[in-house]
């Protein structure tokens, strides 16, 4: 059992953070790494990224965005409760080399997987430029920690509520041209977007990094639920990734895929919002 | 009076049935398949025991469980006496019992098979396991004095568990460590519940539990901690970590929605419960059409699991014929019963899906027919040039072999592997060219099956005592 000893809103309760005490995952824990989380005994294995982690304290922290039963689900623990299994780290680890400047883009909850890997980049001697974004100004999140972990930050948002009225493609794009010797990219994000960051910055011949988000079961390379295709071959993202070279990836392939079940969450999202809080719910919590 | 004086004929028994689901009920649920021998049945059935002086049967038995000798106390009724025996040499009787391949092993050799039917020796092992589950006296072997030795065991499958088992009961501190959030390996998350019920699984578990070991789920070794840091505070590690890769067949359509491997398709059914969506979260594409690729005892488990996930249509496609299927048999008159279609001597091509939505439509197949005999001696399958045909479906499911997951060893220096990534260990003892570090099992040997890791994990669990007690 994995307890939440910090939680917070954000986003207008559209994504949530989560402190969770799970000491030897913490001891290990590295930028870009995820675990897999249940909430309880009927629950779906749901890979998250570690946003941060604290080896001293021995805390993980995990930043969703409610998108179905599963997340909903998680939404309704609190401090003080638990989940019933946590598992990892897994994944590979970033990279983290020093190789001059780099850009980091961010979009949604894509920017609280960004965070310790631009913090990482600066750490090792990097120059960071950022650039998060958002739908609208009170969806943005984590621009303090972000500020932080970079050399320079930029924001832009969809409806021109904050920031850079427009795409962060557009500020990638501007930094790219204004800086010729940016030498790595790293785009996390949603799909469309990380596939358009891709688009710009091979144009420019910049190196791109993308953490992809295939639906998983087990995350050890057993099932072969994530496959994703990287320049022509079949990788697991559990073990081989989720990090990819970006201008490989099949980014339609892995788009049909995400879709696999979309009937399915439809209907348990459906009962559980029909459940949960009526006292009816089976979900356990 | 004269009657009386002859000894009357003994009268023949036959091989004693065992009462099963009729197959049109059991299709559509997920209930075990055959109900156990009854006590008067399980009698009956000793009764054909012969007694063989030299058994033949036990010399089939990978770790010659004394099956005479526990055959004898089920014939007098003495069903504690039955699994003590059995005891002695397999501790997982109930699980053996149900998956065992027996009319290649223990049955296959059984004298009375020469003549009649052979036997029901699997059967019977899991009768006096599941009476002693359900009716027996709690009972625990005995415990040697602790010996203050630490073993860390990898892995929950059959293997690992033989060797945690054993190394408990000679004293040492024995911790299993599980990559998944339960334990019990292919038992648990392969093999589905109409064939082996979870709950026997989990009730040897937890006796492990009884006994005193230390099961820690959620511990991918190789990411939460490795090995050499595991053999910084155990003096040993045994790594029983089975074949957990898939293998895809590498046709062009793999990505369509509704493309399986077998592992993805059994754990979602059963680890996740997915059959009982959306009352559990996890989901699975319930098909009306499914192709399961292969022929072995995993092919018929995922043929059979479309019927009971409402399948109208379940077929198994192999490249051979029906002589050459390596599954049980009994599993294979199981999915003939159930309507399992087979479509023998066909090699799938390509899938065919559609493009916009990304799911599977269909797959493209080419006849084949048997050729000369290869290196295995089985009659190798060619292809009939122009003989391509399509099937209909929705669904399909990969269950052409496994391979070794190089999670664990690509973080383990110092591991000598073979060519296809299986660890290299002594076959009479599991030792590998790693100092204090054991193997056994499938990663060993390549999918096998779960009596043969327990004998893997039989020897090295003999060998780690020898080397904790005596240094060798
Ligand atoms: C390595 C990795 C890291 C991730 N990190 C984060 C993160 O830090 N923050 C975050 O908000 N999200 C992250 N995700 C995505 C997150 O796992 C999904 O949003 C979540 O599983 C949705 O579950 P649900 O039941 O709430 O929604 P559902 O209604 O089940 O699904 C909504 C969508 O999420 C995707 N999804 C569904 N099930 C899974 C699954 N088992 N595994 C992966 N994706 C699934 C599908 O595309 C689906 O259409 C990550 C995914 C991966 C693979
Ligand atoms: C669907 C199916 C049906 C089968 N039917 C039969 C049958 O009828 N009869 C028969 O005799 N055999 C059958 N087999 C084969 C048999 O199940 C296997 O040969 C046997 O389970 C192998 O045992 P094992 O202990 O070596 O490994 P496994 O049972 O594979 O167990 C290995 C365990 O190690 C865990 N693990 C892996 N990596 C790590 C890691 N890095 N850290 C921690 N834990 C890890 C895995 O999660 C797993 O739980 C079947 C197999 C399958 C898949
Ligand atoms: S363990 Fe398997 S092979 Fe041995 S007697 Fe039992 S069923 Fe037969
Ligand atoms: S070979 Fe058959 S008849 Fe003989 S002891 Fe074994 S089970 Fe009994
Ligand atoms: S999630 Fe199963 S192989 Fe990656």
């Amino acid at each position: 059992m994995f307890e939440i000893v910090e939680r917070q809103e954000m986003a207008q309760g559209t994504i949530i953070s989560n402190w969770i005490k799970a000491p030897k995952i913490a001891a290990k824990a590295k930028p870009g790494q995820f675990v897999i989380l249940r909430a309880n005994d009927k629950g779906e294995r749901i890979p998250l990224t570690m946003a941060d982690s604290d080896p001293a304290k021995g805390l993980i922290n995990i930043i969703y965005m409610v998108v179905g039963k599963s997340t909903a689900l998680f939404k309704t623990l609190q401090v003080g409760q638990f989940y019933q299994d946590v598992i990892g780290p897994l994944g590979q680890p970033t990279h983290l080399d020093k190789v001059g400047k780099v850009i980091c883009v961010g979009g949604g909850t894509g920017i609280a997987v960004m965070h310790p890997i631009a913090r990482g980049l600066k750490q090792a001697g990097n120059f960071v430029y950022s650039v998060i974004g958002s739908r609208s100004k009170d969806l943005l999140i984590m621009e303090e920690r972000m500020k932080a972990a970079s050399d320079e930050l930029m924001i832009c948002t969809d409806d021109g509520t904050y920031g850079h009225h427009g795409f962060v493609t557009d500020k990638l794009r501007e930094t790219l041209e204004k800086h010729k010797d940016i030498a790595l990219a790293v785009c996390i994000g949603p799909v469309p977007m990380m596939k358009f960051c891709c688009k710009v910055t091979k144009e420019f011949g910049v190196k791109t990094l993308v953490s992809l988000n295939p639906i998983m079961v087990d995350g050890t390379g057993m099932c072969g639920c994530c496959r994703v295709k990287i320049g022509g071959q079949m990788k697991f993202a559990c073990v081989d990734g989720p990090e990819f070279d970006g201008h490989q990836v099949d980014w339609d392939e892995l788009n049909l895929r995400l879709r696999s079940y979309l009937v399915e969450e439809k209907v348990s999202y459906d009962q559980f919002k029909a459940g949960h809080g009526s006292g009816k719910c089976s979900c356990g919590s | 009076m004269s009657e009386e004086v002859k000894a009357p004929k003994k009268e023949k028994i036959p091989r004693q049935k065992m009462p099963e689901q009729p197959a049109n009920v059991r299709r559509h649920n997920f209930e075990e398949v055959p109900n156990g021998y009854t006590p008067e049945l399980a009698m009956k059935e000793a009764e054909r025991c012969i007694q063989c002086k030299d058994p033949r049967c036990r010399q089939g038995c990978p770790v010659e469980v004394e099956i005479p000798a526990f055959i004898a106390k089920i014939k007098e009724g003495d069903f504690e006496g039955a699994i003590r025996k059995i005891w002695e040499k397999n501790a997982l009787p109930a699980v053996c019992g149900r998956v065992c391949p027996q009319e290649v092993q223990c049955e296959g050799m059984c004298i009375m098979g020469k003549k009649d039917a052979p036997v029901a020796i699997g059967n019977l092992e899991r009768f006096a396991a599941d009476q002693q589950r359900k009716h027996g006296r709690d009972i625990l072997p005995p415990k040697a004095a602790p010996t203050g030795k630490k073993v860390a065991v990898v892995g929950s499958g059959p293997s690992g568990l033989t060797v945690a088992g054993d190394l408990i009961l000679k004293g040492h501190d024995v911790t299993v460590f599980e990559a998944l959030h339960l334990p019990g390996g292919v038992l648990i998350y392969g093999i589905p519940e109409f064939r082996l019920p979870k709950e026997i699984v989990a009730s040897e578990c937890h006796y492990l539990e009884r006994l005193g070991g230390k099961i820690e789920v959620n511990s991918v070794i190789g990411r939460s901690e490795t090995v050499d840091e595991l053999l910084e505070h155990f003096d040993v590690v045994y790594l029983g970590v089975g074949a957990g890769l898939p293998v895809f067949l590498k046709i062009p359509g793999e990505h369509f929605i509704g493309v399986y491997s077998a592992n993805e398709y059994l754990t979602r059914s059963n680890l996740m419960k997915a059959y009982d969506f959306p009352n559990y979260d996890t989901p699975i594409v319930k098909g009306k059409n499914v192709a399961t690729f292969g022929g072995g005892n995993v092919a018929m488990d995922s043929a059979r699991t479309a019927l009971r996930l409402g399948a109208e249509h379940s077929y198994i496609i192999y490249r051979r014929s029906r002589d050459e299927l390596p599954a049980r048999g009994a599993e294979v008159h199981h999915a003939e019963e159930e309507g399992v279609e087979f479509l023998f001597l066909s090699n799938p091509l390509r899938f065919l899906g559609d493009d916009a939505t990304g799911r599977l439509t269909g797959v493209e197949c080419l006849k084949m027919e048997l050729g000369e005999p290869d290196a295995s001696g089985r009659r190798r399958p060619v292809p009939i040039p122009g003989s391509e045909f399509q099937v209909k479906i929705d669904t399909a499911v990969i269950a052409i072999g496994a391979g070794s997951n190089p999670l664990l060893t690509k973080s383990t220096p110092g591991l000598d592997l073979n060519k296809w990534g299986y660890i290299v260990a002594d076959p009479k003892t599991g030792k590998t060219m790693k100092p204090r570090v054991w193997a056994g099992g499938d990663i060993v040997t390549g999918s096998a099956t779960v009596i043969l890791a327990m004998g893997a994990g039989r020897l090295a669990s003999n060998s780690i005592h020898d080397y904790l007690t005596m240094g060798w």
